[in-house]
């Protein structure tokens, strides 16, 4: 049960991939700031950078206290136990992670939870771009899991989702779930332009306003709700599209009727 | 001067006949020759060890505008394999099309010192030679594309085969090549209309001449100029089930070319053009018949496209071959036209051993290469990057020389391919000697490189030094450890400086780069016709088109005495 607190506000990034409680298990807090990170181009020992203390049993396994937004790979490819960040945290935040807990009670930066296979991730303030998306040019997207943002999300999230879900609490950027084959992605209030480009499976809820839906979705009906996962339904109306037919796709998108009135005299006649 | 001894080593020299003779080689200023000072030399004690020559690689991409672009649209793909620089060597990415540099010092690693790049648009010659001078280590050449090649096809059109031989050596000063490929013949011009060609006899749209003359003509141009190497053909039909007929078809028209003692064509990576069955539900092997063809025939040449299960990048100037790749994976596609000369096509694919059409590709490669009898007719290739990353071959080593690894890794595959393959039924196991031919002596026989492939007096001292002792070690019984000593070299050789030791690199040097200097009784005159037809259809004005001399880091220029 280590606590760790920034010693300075990092100039550079610091890639520390091994603050991971797989890493930490088992080492005392000696061996633990023995740990090498790299700031920018300068390998240094995490005890360089970091408070390090320990507390009782009860506490999860990391917590960081402070501003983190530089620190980037926290959680990488971590298979169980459980982070908090009370600050904001850096990119890659739990990326590849195949199980386990993170919490930010801040702000999470690009590619958090890219091509997660499994666990939880829950931010209590806005995700960065990529949110959950694989790195360039990759289509080995999110597998597993869920993720949860209470606030707004950037540009390109849930790409290439292959399974799991994305629960937005606020406003989603342009290409959210880009390519998606499978899985859930809902945003609970306004989804920017390209939504679901490319999706081939899968399914994306949008209780708010679509501020513009592609042509190569074809309207299929009315629904009265939408299920997320089977803790979370939600009440609609919806539009349910199919699409995308550049691709032969398959996947659907629930539009709001409400929310979205400028939808209804282009496909209410197709009903 | 530099003199060196190597002490004690099992030597395999197949185009020498030596076969594991316990002997010493003497090298002095780069060449093998017949012995040196005991005292002065510097000796290297191979007791227990596998000498070879330099490994040779007939067919890999390596540079270019096609591998450059294969990059570009693959950050995924070096993330995964990242290379620090060390004092002595520079930083790269791997992994299926890794950088100039790693890509010369992973060749090294495993004993190769002479590598050939397959496929060089004309108009991207400037570009490759700029990437080739920058592969450390290795001595290259690149074979320019010239089946679709507009002049080419207008000659043979005419019927003007000697105008097309003195054009064809002019191309090879011009590109600095080294050999005639040709792509789908036919095929990548009619891609330009969106169309292809389905077999030797389809005409080309708006030549009106049909694949069997493009391949037949050349390939006398080939003889008359009298190039070391063959013509280098990629078939029609290529990776298209059923296309083995096309195969044998193609194989059959240059029966006609043929003369006793040299082969006429090197059919490359022909694992992909053996398939057998109408769609990729019933596809199966035609090694079986493509083999008996190959025993019973000597007139050409061939190398595996050995299918590795890994991540790779498939690039070919087959643009519509690319185009049915990318139908049946979806994955991302580049497509390009190359002006007037050929096209290409890149597409990302993960060969898998549970799917059963990867699984039974895997199959024919090794099917191939165990049951073609000759050794000196069939090279070990995996066509890098199109059918695994090059850094792979010892597992191929490992698969051609045991039984039990191929086995092994069958067990693993697809049910349906288990079933289809014809492995279970070979038990054939190569041996130290025709893992050489196989690996160097062979391709630089058939590439005719008079001073690579061999240790005998005069030739280049390029050695590859192996951890095995064949005495001791049975590398049919232990191929893992025969797999770890061929991916680590316990030194490789080049001209006659180590370069690597125990599997590192330990100095750099640069390669040289080989290329044609053709000398014709009557050269091309490059005619107002010709400069026109450059004004009008090419991006690029005949001034600024041929590779100058200074683009050539290392020149290595061979000179040809043509019969025209």
């Amino acid at each position: 049960m280590i606590v760790l607190t920034p010693l300075k506000k990092f100039q550079f990034p610091v890639q520390a991939e091994n603050i991971s409680p797989d890493v930490f298990q088992g080492k005392s807090v000696k061996k633990i700031a023995s740990l090498t990170v790299w700031e920018g181009n300068k390998q240094k020992k995490l005890g360089d950078l970091f408070k390090i203390e320990e507390t009782p049993a009860e506490a999860p396994d990391i917590t960081i206290n402070g501003d983190a937004s530089e620190v980037r790979r926290v959680g990488q490819g971590m298979k169980t136990g459980e982070i908090i960040i009370n600050g904001n945290a850096g990119m890659h935040l739990g990326e590849k992670m195949a199980g386990g807990k993170i919490t930010v009670n801040g702000n999470a930066s690009g590619w958090t939870g890219s091509s997660m296979k499994k666990g939880l991730i829950e931010i209590h303030g806005d995700a960065s771009d990529y949110l959950a998306s694989p790195y360039r040019g990759s289509s080995e997207g999110m597998r597993g899991g869920k993720i949860v943002v209470d606030g707004n999300v950037g540009s390109d999230s849930g790409c290439y989702l292959r399974g799991g879900e994305i629960i937005i609490k606020g406003n989603s950027g342009p290409f959210l779930g880009f390519h998606i084959s499978k899985g859930a992605i809902y945003v609970e209030k306004n989804a920017g332009p390209r939504l679901g480009a490319n999706m081939t499976g899968g399914k994306i809820i949008v209780s708010g306003v679509v501020e513009d839906l592609m042509p190569t979705f074809t309207v299929d009906g009315v629904k009265k709700k939408a299920k997320v996962d089977d803790d979370l339904k939600v009440e609609g109306p919806f539009y349910v599209f199919l699409g995308d037919l550049a691709e032969h796709g398959n996947g659907k998108l629930f539009i709001s009727q409400p929310s979205n009135p400028q939808l209804g005299p282009i496909y209410d006649k197709y009903l | 001067m530099t003199e060196m001894l190597i002490k004690n080593s099992f030597v395999f020299d197949p185009l020498n006949g030596i076969n594991g003779e316990k002997m010493d080689i003497a090298i002095k200023d780069g060449k093998i020759i017949e012995s040196v000072n005991d005292r002065s030399a510097k000796i290297i004690d191979a007791t227990g060890l596998t000498v070879m020559p330099g490994a040779v690689d007939i067919h890999t991409h390596i540079a270019g505008g096609e591998v450059n672009t294969g990059r570009m649209i693959r950050p995924e793909d070096h993330i995964k394999d990242v290379v620090r620089k060390t004092a002595l060597t520079r930083s790269g990415t791997g992994y299926s099309i890794p950088s100039t540099f790693v890509t010369g010092y992973r060749y090294s690693k495993m004993g190769y010192t002479t590598v050939m790049n397959p496929s060089m648009a004309p108009l991207g010659a400037k570009h490759t030679h700029e990437e080739l001078n920058d592969i450390p280590l290795l001595d290259k050449a690149s074979y320019p594309l010239l089946g679709d090649w507009w002049f080419v096809l207008e000659y043979l059109q005419k019927g003007d085969l000697d105008g097309c031989a003195r054009h064809v050596a002019w191309m090879m000063e011009t590109t600095k090549g080294y050999a005639i490929k040709i792509v789908n013949p036919g095929g990548l011009e009619s891609w330009g209309f969106g169309r292809n060609v389905h077999s030797i006899d389809d005409p080309v749209p708006n030549f009106g001449i049909t694949p069997r003359e493009i391949i037949c003509g050349l390939a006398k141009v080939n003889k008359m100029l009298n190039l070391p190497h063959s013509i280098h053909l990629h078939t029609n039909n290529l990776g298209i089930p059923g296309n083995y007929v096309t195969t044998l078809e193609t194989m059959k028209a240059l029966e006609s070319v043929a003369t006793e003692g040299k082969p006429v064509c090197h059919i490359t990576h022909l694992q992909f053009s053996s398939f057998a069955g109408d769609n990729w539900g019933n596809m199966r092997s035609a090694a079986e018949e493509i083999s008996k063809y190959i025993n019973a025939h000597n007139h050409m040449t061939f190398d595996m496209g050995q299918i590795i299960f890994t991540d790779t990048t498939t690039m070919t100037a087959d643009g519509p071959f690319e185009y049915t790749l990318y139908q049946l994976s979806g994955h991302k596609w580049v497509n390009s036209d190359v002006e007037t000369e050929t096209s290409g096509g890149i597409i990302p694919m993960r060969y898998k051993r549970k799917s059963a059409v990867n699984a039974t590709q895997w199959s024919i490669g090794l099917e191939l290469a165990l049951l073609v009898k000759d050794p000196w007719k069939m090279f070990m290739t995996t066509d890098h990057p199109n059918a695994g990353p090059f850094f792979k071959y010892p597992k191929i080593i490992a698969w051609l020389t045991s039984r039990k690894a191929r086995m092994a890794t069958l067990k693993k595959c697809h049910k349906k391919a288990q079933r289809k393959s014809l492995l279970p039924s070979i038990n054939r196991e190569l041996s130290l000697y025709e893992l050489a031919i196989v690996t160097r002596a062979g391709q630089a026989k058939a590439l005719g490189l008079k001073d690579k492939g061999h240790l005998g007096v005069g030739a280049d001292a390029d050695v590859a030094i192996y951890n095995i002792n064949p005495e001791k070690l049975d590398i049919a019984q232990k191929y893992k450890t025969a797999r770890r000593a061929f991916g680590n070299a316990a030194y490789t050789i080049k001209d006659g400086i180590v370069v690597v030791k125990d599997g590192e690199v330990v100095q750099h040097v640069d390669g040289k780069t080989m290329w044609l200097d053709v000398e014709a009784s009557e050269e091309l005159k490059v005619d107002e016709d010709m400069k026109r037809k450059f004004k009008q259809y090419w991006t690029v004005e005949y001034e600024n088109y041929p590779v100058f001399d200074h683009y050539v880091k290392i020149s290595d220029p061979i000179t040809v005495k043509a019969s025209v």
